[in-house]
């Protein structure tokens, strides 16, 4: 499903990153673990691609992501790809379910009321599914955002530090949710993140340093 | 969710910004629209008006107030003229004239004014009767179109004028009651406005409204010597026109030119004229020759309107360029609270690339947000300039009788369209690019 090879970053010159190989077949889950400050972001953002490393190939389903052109790449990445990100983004003026079809859309598929609402349901969101996403809770933001990420049934689950700002409980919740929604898209899951509580959910983890 | 409805949901999201862009571009599009709206109906008015009328002779005083009286009847005459001094230019077969209508004004019947003249006035402005007759005997009046309609006045209907050109019932003349003895044709132009009657009908009440209004002083002690002379000058003219009212009566006419020309003494307001060749020399020095040699004054409608139109246009073009700052300053403040908001928005443009959304798509989607805004900003300006140009027209209508139409589309409104497009595009534009240009990568990384 998703395999890297020799990828190299370095801002203007300062730092310098050099990435593991990572590989991650579909219906597996991979937890990425590294401090503050060792590239974890731009790694993800490099296997989500967001982001050209210098060198390097990403291949996701047997194609290299990074050799798409243009629109191309927004597409793929739209349908083959969903992203969790740490704090969870939303289009402020619209809805939860607005913003889950939005995500449909953006990507290129028809637009599914029905699919968006037994999503909803699933993640016992639907009582908030004419709510504005800054007036839902940081739970409810999380499990939207997740909703958000998988609407699509990408092939790749990626999520950055999604657990961190969230306590015991709800950590075990996510990392629930996220494993289980993975199993049912069979879809590879990648966690990027510095938070050690994972380390017991996850049997194959790489350490960044 | 399409990118529109995403546009619309996006703007009215933040309605403080949107109601001060609304209002910026209310203002600016609405008095550009005002402006160009009243401009063009006036001159629409002035220039149906004109008639052909290449000179209006009358009594000294302002150039522009006698065309504005004698040929828009919207303000005060400039006086009297006696037919002695106008006869050259009322005698048939002068070889620079090819038409002379005489009017007295001086009364009116709720606002609409009482002019006396002769049937030659109807050939200025081709009006026809539509019904009933045009006027021939005495206190007869045949009125224009949107006088029958306002006042609901029919044939046979009979009323009593006032002195001056207010609607004053204290001014009401006693003497005299006017009969309508036919309707004319709408014509869109003054005529419609006016009541029309022969010369003698004016005299006939005017001179019994003075008398009365003489006596009356007379009462209150006053010594005038001046006002004495009047007096008996009015009460010999008042006789000889009994005389003159039994001869018409026999003939059921018309006055005839000659006629009138027989009251040498008598007064007419003024005499509107066309020339028989417009390029002729001798034609074009008439006036002069008028101001310089005598007691009369001749202007040229054609120059006093430009005149006019100059006045108006320093004022307009203040005002224009007073709607187009204001335009310019809606045009920044939408680019600001697009810019503003788009900084509050960096993540989810960024997110919408993300979920697979085109850059182009981003860009569009800020393109509309600025254009949309501008066109309810345009529907609001003319729907506010038609809101007032329609109260305008009201208030117009009772004190010039001059009729305004709101709602009407000019064309140049199609062009204030493309403008008001323009606006939102223009402020729009700076906004998308930099939605285009979006750095995922960069936006998300300090998130």
């Amino acid at each position: 499903m998703l395999k890297t090879s020799e990828i190299r970053h370095s801002y203007k010159g300062t730092q310098r990153f050099t990435f593991p190989e990572i590989k991650c077949d579909e219906s597996s889950s991979l937890m990425i673990l590294g401090k503050s400050g060792v590239g974890k972001t731009t790694l993800l953002h490099i296997l989500g691609g967001m982001f050209k490393p210098l060198s390097g190939d990403v291949s996701i389903n047997g194609t290299s992501i990074y050799t798409l052109r243009g629109n191309n790449l927004d597409t793929f990445r739209g349908q083959n790809i969903g992203i969790v990100f740490q704090k969870p983004h939303f289009v402020q003026s619209l809805t939860a379910e607005e913003n889950l079809m939005l995500a449909q859309k953006m990507a290129g598929n028809s637009v599914s009321t029905n699919t968006v609402h037994e999503l909803l349901q699933q993640l016992n969101l639907d009582h908030k599914a004419k709510a504005l996403s800054y007036k839902m809770s940081q739970g409810e933001q999380q499990r939207l955002s997740i909703a958000r990420a998988i609407i699509n049934k990408p092939g790749l689950i990626l999520a950055d530090e999604p657990t961190s700002a969230l306590d015991d409980e709800n950590c075990k919740k996510v990392v629930e949710l996220l494993e289980d929604q993975s199993e049912q898209l069979k879809a590879a899951l990648v966690i990027v993140t510095h938070d050690n509580r994972l380390k017991q959910y996850f049997k194959n983890h790489i350490e960044l340093s | 969710m399409n990118l529109f409805k995403l546009a619309w949901k996006n703007i009215t999201h933040n309605p403080l910004s949107l109601l001060l862009n609304m209002v910026l571009l209310t203002l600016g599009i609405g008095l550009i629209s005002f402006i160009l709206s009243v401009n063009t109906q006036l001159k629409d008015k002035f220039e149906k008006n004109l008639a052909d009328i290449d000179l209006v002779i009358g009594a000294k005083g302002s150039p522009l107030q006698l065309i504005l009286s004698s040929m828009y009847h919207i303000d005060a005459p400039t006086g009297n003229i006696s037919i002695d001094e106008a006869k050259p230019f009322l005698r048939e077969g002068h070889p620079l004239i090819k038409r002379s209508v005489p009017l007295s004004m001086g009364d009116s019947y709720k606002g609409y004014r009482i002019v006396g003249t002769d049937h030659s006035i109807l050939e200025l402005y081709d009006a026809k009767a539509s019904e009933g007759r045009l006027w021939s005997n005495l206190l007869e009046v045949t009125i224009g179109s949107v006088v029958a309609s306002n006042l609901d006045l029919g044939l046979g209907a009979k009323f009593q004028s006032s002195h001056g050109f207010n609607d004053d019932e204290d001014l009401e003349h006693e003497h005299g009651t006017f009969v309508v003895v036919g309707i004319l044709e709408p014509t869109g132009s003054v005529i419609d406005q006016l009541i029309l009657c022969n010369t003698e009908s004016v005299w006939e009440v005017h001179d019994h409204h003075e008398e009365a209004e003489s006596a009356e002083e007379e009462d209150h002690s006053h010594d005038d010597h001046e006002e004495h002379d009047h007096e008996h000058e009015h009460d010999h003219a008042g006789h000889e026109h009994s005389e003159y009212e039994h001869d018409n009566h026999d003939h059921r006419n018309d006055m005839s030119r000659s006629q009138l020309l027989e009251h040498g003494e008598k007064e007419i307001t003024s005499i509107l004229v066309q020339y028989t060749s417009k390029t002729n020399f001798q034609a074009l020095s008439m006036p002069r020759n008028i101001n310089e040699n005598t007691d009369l004054q001749a202007a040229s409608p054609a120059y006093e309107i430009n005149r006019l139109y100059d006045m108006m246009g320093t004022g307009t073009r203040a005002l224009q360029l007073i709607a187009v700052l204001i335009a310019i300053v809606s045009a920044i403040s939408i680019f600001v609270s697009l810019l503003n908001s788009l900084k509050q928005r960096k993540y989810e443009l960024s997110l919408m690339r993300v979920l697979g959304g085109k850059a182009r798509t981003l860009l569009s989607l800020i393109l509309l947000e600025g254009i949309i805004m501008s066109l309810l900003g345009f529907v609001l300006g003319i729907l506010a300039s038609q809101l007032s140009m329609a109260a305008m027209a009201g208030s117009l209508a009772d004190r010039y009788n001059y009729e305004f139409s709101s709602w009407q589309w000019h064309g140049s409104e199609w062009y204030l369209l493309a403008a008001s497009v323009g606006i939102g595009f223009q402020a729009a534009v700076l906004p998308a690019l930099m939605a285009y240009n979006t750095d995922i990568h960069e936006n998300l990384s300090d998130a």
